[in-house]
């Protein structure tokens, strides 16, 4: 084992951790952006969402039941609320993308400040379900179990996605969407039903990692923002609609994050924007993304 | 065209006329009112020089806020510790607000339509937490404080009136330098790459020389709103290089019709009575109104204020 790994394999697993809730969270954004143009800016909120629900339910030193349960309501909130934007945007289809892009800011800042209404300004901290809630020694050095369980849930949940989208026909209907609307309807397939269906899964699975998260990140007005504009990074580098895309820029983002605050903390935000910048000048469509099927 | 159909001498005119009125304002209004009205002139240049992005370039830009926090931080670090100039002071924010947007717009404007708004959205954020982080010139979150009045002409500029005024000449020359823009071979050039980038491309504009000058131009006009700001508040923190500025500016493009620029004030002067005023007055909920009027005005107000009153409603 090299030196270099010794001291920096903290970083690393928290980057994987990080990455792979990225993951769950940006995949939703990046296949509804994909599939109807949608940039939805009130995925952050759905995060928070999520983070909310753990809190509320589960608390500061969770049952196993209490914890489920909290993952439970927030995929049920996460769902429902998706639906509800799916049908609000909807209603805009023939307008600029721009204008339904406000219109989730302009839900998004609703949801923010009723949030707040609900849980207060304060900062809350949300324990793992007991059993996970201590550490394990990793080359000498303690290590969280439950980050090592988001990393082993994060890589089921990419699988199980990735699965999903590449290998069944509901997948093959999402990319199909994807790559030609007009075709996939022309071919008399209800293309209302899938949008609803895909809005409501992505936005389940942003809710679902606000609350995996919580304890990790914690609860607090302004996380929204901040996790915004990771999934949306994470997008752009992948490339809009990519699952392999979302997934790689997850990781990527991830270890940027920690390995790369842990080694030049004060220009991670220069090397993040660095990054960016490397991967339009080089891949303008993203890593993964299709220049003929990215529309603006 | 710029707002209604009309001559330049009447816009012109018209134009005089509301910074008389504004200039006049002081003199009956009280104090507060004032102190309201100057935060609403800031946020109307800064609002301006976004829809020279938005709604004159077809860029659609949620990070906005980066270039005007520049321009705040820039000249409140001058008059800290350079000089209490209020010139000097304005000049630097300009330049700052400028360079910060060159330096993003290479990356930023290389997008289109939604990947904009997604990249600009990302590097303002990032600008952020810059500023939260650098705290030996930003002074981290508490940002700079105890900044001096700025000198203007061997005075000091104490007192909401002399403020006021100060703030009133710099936006109302930025404004007309705006529009003299929009209005000239540059402006027009801006708004053909707007409807149609391919045929401008193909008529031989360097597309990407013309956006990145769009983009710098507006950075710069934000940065200096961003220094007018400084002189007005005599704080900067970093919220104001946020979501929490970029959000409200472009809600005042949109409330007030892109691509006029005067909508872009009367859309500025909403947002601050809604979010600073109402807000206050129904406990602090400012940004639930502003989302409820962003969502209200996507809804029922598709193209703005502006288009909605200067397009004859047609029947049928």
């Amino acid at each position: 084992m090299p030196a270099w790994l010794d001291t920096h394999l903290v970083s690393v697993l928290n980057g994987l951790a990080i990455g792979f809730l990225l993951f769950i969270l940006a995949v939703g954004l990046s296949l509804v952006f994909g599939m109807m143009d949608v940039l939805n800016l009130a995925h952050g909120v759905l995060f928070l969402t999520g983070g909310y629900m753990a809190w509320a339910i589960a608390g500061e030193h969770p049952s196993w039941l209490g914890f489920a349960g909290a993952l439970a309501a927030a995929a049920v909130v996460g769902s429902l609320a998706g639906v509800g934007l799916s049908l609000a945007t909807e209603r805009l289809a023939r307008r600029s993308h721009l204008d339904q892009a406000l219109l989730t800011l302009g839900l998004a800042l609703i949801a923010a400040d009723a949030l707040s209404v609900m849980f207060g300004d304060d900062v809350h901290a949300v324990g793992p379900p007991p059993g996970l809630d201590g550490s394990v020694s990793i080359l000498g050095s303690a290590y969280p179990v439950y980050r090592l369980a988001i990393i082993a849930v994060g890589a089921a949940l990419a699988a199980a996605v990735h699965r999903i989208v590449e290998r069944t026909a509901l997948g093959a209907l999402v990319r199909a969407t994807v790559a030609d609307r007009q075709m996939v309807s022309a071919v008399g397939i209800d293309d209302r039903r899938v949008r609803v269906a895909v809005f409501g899964i992505g936005s389940l699975l942003a809710a679902v990692a606000g609350a995996l998260g919580a304890p990790i990140y914690g609860v607090r007005p302004g996380l929204d923002a901040t996790v915004l504009v990771l999934a949306l990074v994470v997008v752009v580098i992948g490339g809009l609609g990519s699952v392999r895309g979302a997934l790689v820029g997850a990781l990527v983002i991830g270890q940027i994050e920690t390995l790369g605050r842990s080694l030049l903390s004060d220009l991670a935000s220069f090397v993040l924007f660095g990054a960016l910048a490397l991967v339009l000048v080089v891949r303008p469509h993203g890593l993964f993304g299709d220049p003929s099927g990215t529309r603006s | 065209m710029i707002g209604r159909p009309g001559s330049a001498a009447t816009t012109a005119a018209v134009a005089a006329a509301v910074v008389l009125a504004l200039a006049a304002a002081p003199l009956v209004l009280a104090p507060y009112a004032v102190t309201v009205l100057t935060r609403i002139l800031v946020f109307a240049l800064l609002a301006m020089s976004l829809d020279l992005l938005v709604g004159i370039t077809g860029l659609p830009s949620l990070g906005h806020g980066a270039y005007f926090g520049a321009g705040a931080y820039a000249a409140g670090w001058v008059t800290l510790h350079a000089s209490p100039s209020g010139p000097v002071a304005l000049l630097v924010a300009l330049t700052a607000g400028g360079l910060v947007a060159a330096a993003a717009g290479c990356v930023a404007v290389r997008a289109r339509g939604i990947f904009f708004l997604m990249l600009t959205l990302a590097i303002g954020e990032i600008v952020q937490q810059l500023a939260e982080s650098w705290h030996e010139v930003t002074g981290g979150s508490n940002g700079l404080y105890g900044i001096p009045a700025a000198r203007v002409g061997g005075a000091a500029l104490v007192g909401d009136q002399a403020v006021h005024w100060w703030v009133l000449a710099v936006a109302a020359t930025a404004a007309a330098g705006l529009w003299l823009l929009a209005s000239s071979p540059f402006g027009h050039a801006l708004r053909g790459i707007r409807d149609n980038e391919a045929r401008m491309r193909a008529l031989g504009y360097r597309v990407y020389g013309y956006k990145l000058a769009a983009f710098v131009v507006a950075g710069a006009v934000a940065g200096l709103a961003g220094g007018l700001l400084s002189a007005q508040q005599r704080l900067v923190t970093p919220a104001e290089l946020g979501l929490g500025t970029s959000i409200p500016a472009l809600l005042a493009v949109t409330i007030g019709g892109a691509g006029t620029l005067w909508g872009a004030c009367v859309g500025a002067a909403v947002v601050v009575l809604v979010r600073d005023h109402l807000g206050a007055s129904l406990g602090g909920h400012g940004s639930l109104l502003l989302g409820a009027v962003f969502v209200a005005v996507v809804y029922l107000l598709p193209g703005g204020a502006a288009r909605a009153l200067s397009m004859p409603r047609r029947r049928g």
